[in-house]
């Protein structure tokens, strides 16, 4: 286990040395001059060019890349064009909202998708199959932004039952347990939006999977034996149809971050997706860039996590 | 090509499910319209995507106005056909769609032939670059190169394109090294058929099923990236008509509660798009699948 591990490790130095190129390139690639927003015509060529010159942009690429790079190992993320804040500081502040969006998410998409997968599986091409297939198929095929608006139409404005937006109620400003009482509250309209088509995607897999499992030889013997049939669903199928599953958390994590990006927006969660589409409108490429690198490493972080319980629940994978 | 299709070849065979299969014909049909309305968009209606309309006074624009006989879904912010906009939008869609998994499909396949087929360090570089695109969240990638090269319809296209390949590398490089592994092969090998040869006539006919079941998700996949990115305002931009920027509108609360033919519309023929692409793909798959 521990080689496996190791060797996943070694693997992972390249893509992670991969992301920060990317991330950098990106960044490289931003028209426009990080000076710009700081010259008057008050100031003459021969001091921009100084300033350039201190400010280590006309260094070659590798230079600048180089110098980049030990500055992020160290933690430092850089500073906004505008302001000069912190741009790890507004990550910081950011961070966990987003992380609590989408752990809800996540947590949504198996808590509900695992149980109508197997639910297909075992009423195999009844009409309750073809019902939840057609259910998963539109879930994939809503756009998020759409289902987005539905929702809140639906719930907020027709029915009033849930907020339209934010993480809290601004007037009540609650403390304590109602405060994450208000929190959940705004919470339950963004998660569902978010956890939607990975509902979807969790449930036709873990259907697929439970299909392909209902026929295998074990299965059959477990039937000959006279166990009883949810002895045989829940015990001998079940356990082994989720093994597969378990790629989905790696897949889960990049798509739940992107879909952040759309429900954050609608919903005016404060999160980092949020913070991504603002950093774009005002062209702060520093941002999009720490933003890319964070959640480049999350997901890399959550494929090598999939990869080593796959290997545990799968003792075939570690050979 | 025709040699695919002969009488009770895998192909001939698939062929046949695949009409059976009812759900698969829905798809198609449902594909095929949009199609339809795509290209003959400036036949089925009588104004322009961009034209804009008066109001009774003659003087202010017609906007907001609700559905009527003349504006069958109403006008929208600036006074303009919403049907028209919706025809017009499925010309963008299906134009960035199609370009951007024709791309893909193009590059993911010659990197999974090549990786799969040589191996080795080759197949490790171009396995570690697959990764490293892998990991950017999608939406991430698409937004930051949209943003950065100015969006605009080809660019779109260029980003979706990049984000897509890697799926179609995956998959044809483990499709690869399935069939090297076959008697066929080494059979081929055996008889002195240099590599291309044996790429060309005996892998590449064998791929082609995944890849076409590929192609079909990768199409409805490419038409929700581009109409999230241009919801997001870094896709396709005002004044041409996508089904995304359409509802940007929508996230005004005025609009959203008193004027749903301005945002119901646009949204539902999306899902009604992508729903009919997934419909055609699972069709195919099934149909390729001889277990079923």
């Amino acid at each position: 286990m521990a080689r496996y591990i190791l060797k996943r490790l070694i693997q992972s130095i390249p893509v992670v040395f991969g992301i920060t190129v990317l991330s950098f390139a990106i960044m490289k690639f931003a028209p426009g001059d990080p000076l710009a927003n700081f010259i008057d015509p008050t100031i003459s060529m021969e001091d921009i060019e100084a300033s350039r010159a201190a400010l280590g942009l006309n260094d070659p690429w590798y230079v600048q890349y180089a110098g980049w790079l030990s500055e992020v190992a160290r933690g430092n993320l850089g500073y906004t064009y505008a302001g000069n804040h912190s741009i790890r500081a507004l990550i910081a502040q950011r961070f966990p909202n987003t992380i609590i969006l989408t752990l809800s998410a996540f947590v949504l998409s198996f808590a509900v998708g695992v149980p109508i997968g197997v639910m297909g599986a075992i009423r195999k091409n009844t009409r309750t199959d073809y019902g939840l297939t057609v259910f998963s198929l539109v879930g994939v095929s809503i756009p998020s932004f759409f289902f987005g608006l539905l929702v809140i139409y639906l719930f907020s404005i027709l029915l009033g039952v849930f907020p339209s937006g934010g993480m809290v109620n601004m007037r009540a400003r609650y403390t304590g347990f109602a405060r994450t009482l208000d929190i959940a509250h705004h919470l339950i309209l963004p998660a569902i939006v978010l956890s939607l088509s990975n509902i979807a995607t969790v449930s036709r897999f873990t259907r697929s999977n439970m299909v392909d499992v209902l026929k295998e030889d074990y299965i059959r013997t477990a039937r000959a034996k006279g166990l009883r049939r949810k002895a045989i669903i829940y015990k001998h199928a079940f356990r082994n149809a989720l093994i597969p599953v378990i790629t989905i958390f790696g897949l889960s994590i990049p798509f739940l971050f992107s879909g952040a990006y759309i429900t954050e927006s609608i919903f005016n969660w404060p999160g980092m997706g949020s913070l991504g589409i603002q950093a774009i409108q005002d062209r702060e490429y520093g941002i999009v860039m720490a933003l890319n690198l964070i959640t480049a490493s999350l997901v890399l972080l959550g494929n090598l996590t999939a990869d080593v319980l796959y290997a545990v629940a799968d003792p075939r994978i570690r050979h | 090509m025709m040699q695919l299709f002969q009488r009770n070849s895998f192909y001939d065979l698939a062929q046949r499910r695949f009409v059976r299969n009812r759900l698969a014909i829905i798809g198609a049909v449902i594909t095929a319209v949009f199609v339809f309305i795509a290209i003959f968009a400036p036949i089925l209606t009588p104004y322009g995507p961009s034209e804009f309309f008066f109001a009774e006074d003659g003087v202010t624009y017609n906007r907001y106005a609700p559905p009527s006989s003349d504006h069958w879904l109403g006008t929208d912010s600036l006074g303009r056909d919403v049907l028209t906009r919706v025809f017009y939008g499925a010309r963008v869609t299906i134009v960035v769609a199609f370009s951007a998994v024709l791309i893909s499909t193009i590059v993911g396949t010659i990197v999974g032939l090549v990786a799969g087929f040589f191996g080795g360090i080759i197949d490790s570089i171009l396995m570690r670059i697959v990764d490293v695109v892998i990991s950017f969240p999608v939406l991430f990638l698409l937004i930051s190169i949209s943003t950065i090269l100015e969006p605009s319809l080809w660019i779109v296209v260029f980003a979706i394109g990049f984000v897509r390949w890697t799926n179609t590398a995956r998959l044809v490089r483990g499709e690869v090294l399935r069939i090297k592994q076959l008697d066929f092969i080494s059979a081929a090998r055996g008889c002195g058929s240099p590599s291309p040869k044996i790429i060309i006539r005996h892998i590449i006919p064998n791929v082609l099923a995944p890849v076409m079941v590929q192609i079909t998700i990768g199409t409805a996949q490419a038409v929700l990236m581009e109409a999230s990115l241009s919801f997001l305002g870094v896709g396709i931009q005002q004044p041409t008509p996508s089904w995304g920027n359409m509802l940007i509108d929508a996230q005004r609360s005025l609009v959203l509660r008193e004027m749903p033919w301005i945002w119901i519309p646009p949204g539902t023929v999306t899902l009604l798009l992508v729903l009919g692409i997934y419909f055609l793909g699972d069709g195919l798959r099934d149909a390729f699948d001889p277990k079923q």
